[in-house]
């Protein structure tokens, strides 16, 4: 077995809820530990080029790391690559398109009326799947971007930045989803932005990320 | 009938033509002149040399020494596979994969050709051999450098989007998939091409060459349609082995993209 032992604060395998980081290193920075329970949603902010972008794709596990990354008890290790980003979902500050219409990029097979209620409620009719790629604004990405990450539905949603294109009504509007999310399927956020007024709506803690670790920014 | 022989005027006159091309580029600042004239230099330099090699090759029906040469060859192509790529894999893998791709493609199906087509005895015989080798790598040779330089160029370029897809839980083989097929395209469809026009838009190399030489023109059309089966079926296959080989090191064994892996040429 790959998986090095926990360290002896870290509950062990069996019926731990949540995402745990542990002893995590990437890029030379670290070690970050951070711990997020079901429903939870925890703010992370810091300067510019700290590391924030990579921390969240170290967990989402797209560059080499070190230490532990576990959800519910299952290593990151242990699962099939593809699975694990499924489960632990980001969100990137900049979206990727790479067929014509906005509908080959969903995974629709299986989706209700879900699917539908959320294109709504983000300022979109049904209609927006046959839309052009190419065509869509900055803003109109992002939400987008963000409707193709949800139908995954993931267990733990990395979020870099993901209001940053939008005006103030849609950066609420997002804000109420992703808050509903967390508690409707007890989704995990780690959040990531310059924004501390933000952070404090959304996050029950809020963390400053540094080269060399996680410093608690005070809870709410 | 005898082949006319060509003399040295003969060969002259020809290279002034490329020369007047050449000074054509210089005047109107296409910059390909020095790389004209050096390529055809090279050309003659080496087709000379290998038309000794293949004197001394061709009087002795020496296995060893058609292995020796059809091992510098494949070498060599190796070698110019890599110099075509502006990206290539770091140290030693990248030479690795496309000499083994030419060799798992090009020599097998020479070998199928030698041994049961043909059918000549030895089955080495380099009056055989040589020839279809020559003409089996240079064209996989082709496509290998074609397909892979683009592969790497093309997930450089769109290193966002496959990584996009893998964020989105597709495994390395979907998030890459696009981008490996459009290149295994590429470097297939020259030779579909080629196979479409011959006889009706190119007399193909060979045939000409036989035609030439004195054999019947429906003989040289036989051995030209096997050969240009042959070339159609090393090529592809060279061509899936080496983008399947270097893209499966585009990524690690967490199905990360690994760029890292690749170098710039100067």
């Amino acid at each position: 077995m790959k998986e090095a032992p926990l360290p002896s604060s870290c509950p062990d395998k069996t019926g731990t809820k949540g995402l745990l980081v542990s002893s995590f290193k990437f890029l030379g920075n670290g070690p970050y530990n951070l711990k997020a329970s079901s429903g939870e949603c925890l703010g992370l902010t810091g300067q510019s080029g700290v590391g924030k972008t990579q921390f969240l794709r170290a967990i989402a596990d797209v560059i080499a790391h070190e230490g532990n990354c576990s959800l519910d008890g299952n290593l990151c290790s242990s699962i099939s690559p593809p699975e694990w980003r499924r489960m632990v979902a980001l969100l990137p500050a900049e979206s990727f398109w790479w067929y014509d219409t906005v509908g080959e990029h969903l995974d629709i097979s299986n989706e209700d009326s879900w699917l539908e209620q959320i294109l709504s409620t983000l300022g979109f009719s049904k209609d927006v799947l046959g839309w052009e790629v190419s065509r869509l604004s900055t803003g109109e990405r992002q939400r987008l971007s963000l409707v193709r990450t949800l139908i995954n539905k993931p267990r733990v949603l990395l979020l870099d930045e993901p209001t940053s294109g939008l005006d103030k009504q849609m950066v609420q509007v997002v804000e109420d989803i992703l808050r509903e999310l967390c508690v409707q399927r007890q989704m995990i956020c780690l959040w990531v932005s310059h924004d501390l007024e933000q952070l404090s709506r959304v996050a029950s803690k809020i963390f400053r990320v540094e080269t060399s670790g996680l410093v608690a920014e005070g809870d709410k | 009938m005898n082949v006319i022989s060509l003399t040295v005027f003969d060969l002259s006159l020809a290279a002034f033509l490329l020369l007047l091309l050449a000074a054509t580029s210089l005047r109107i600042g296409l910059g390909l002149e020095k790389r004209m004239v050096i390529s055809g230099l090279r050309m003659t330099v080496q087709l000379l040399l290998v038309g000794m090699v293949l004197k001394v090759l061709f009087a002795n029906d020496n296995f060893a020494l058609v292995a020796f040469m059809s091992l510098c060859m494949l070498l060599i192509a190796g070698y110019e596979v890599l110099a075509r790529q502006k990206r290539r894999l770091r140290g030693s893998t990248g030479y690795l994969i496309s000499t083994g791709s030419m060799l798992v493609s090009s020599f097998t199906v020479t070998f199928l050709a030698l041994t049961v087509m043909v059918g000549v005895d030895p089955w080495y015989t380099p009056q055989y051999a040589i020839p279809l080798l020559g003409m089996l790598l240079g064209n996989t040779m082709n496509g290998v450098a074609l397909s892979s330089d683009r592969l790497t160029t093309e997930m450089y370029n769109h290193r966002g989007m496959v990584e996009q897809r893998l964020l989105l839980g597709q495994t390395w083989q979907e998030a890459s998939g696009d981008i490996r097929r459009d290149c295994m395209r590429t470097g297939m469809i020259p030779i579909i091409n080629s196979m479409a026009a011959a006889g009706v838009v190119s007399l193909p190399g060979m045939m000409t060459g036989q035609i030439l030489g004195g054999s019947s023109p429906l003989d040289a059309v036989k051995y030209q349609i096997l050969i240009m089966f042959l070339i159609a079926a090393g090529t592809g296959f060279g061509v899936l082995t080496a983008i399947w080989l270097i893209s499966r090191r585009l990524f690690d064994e967490r199905q990360r993209l690994v760029l890292d892996q690749l170098t710039k040429l100067k």
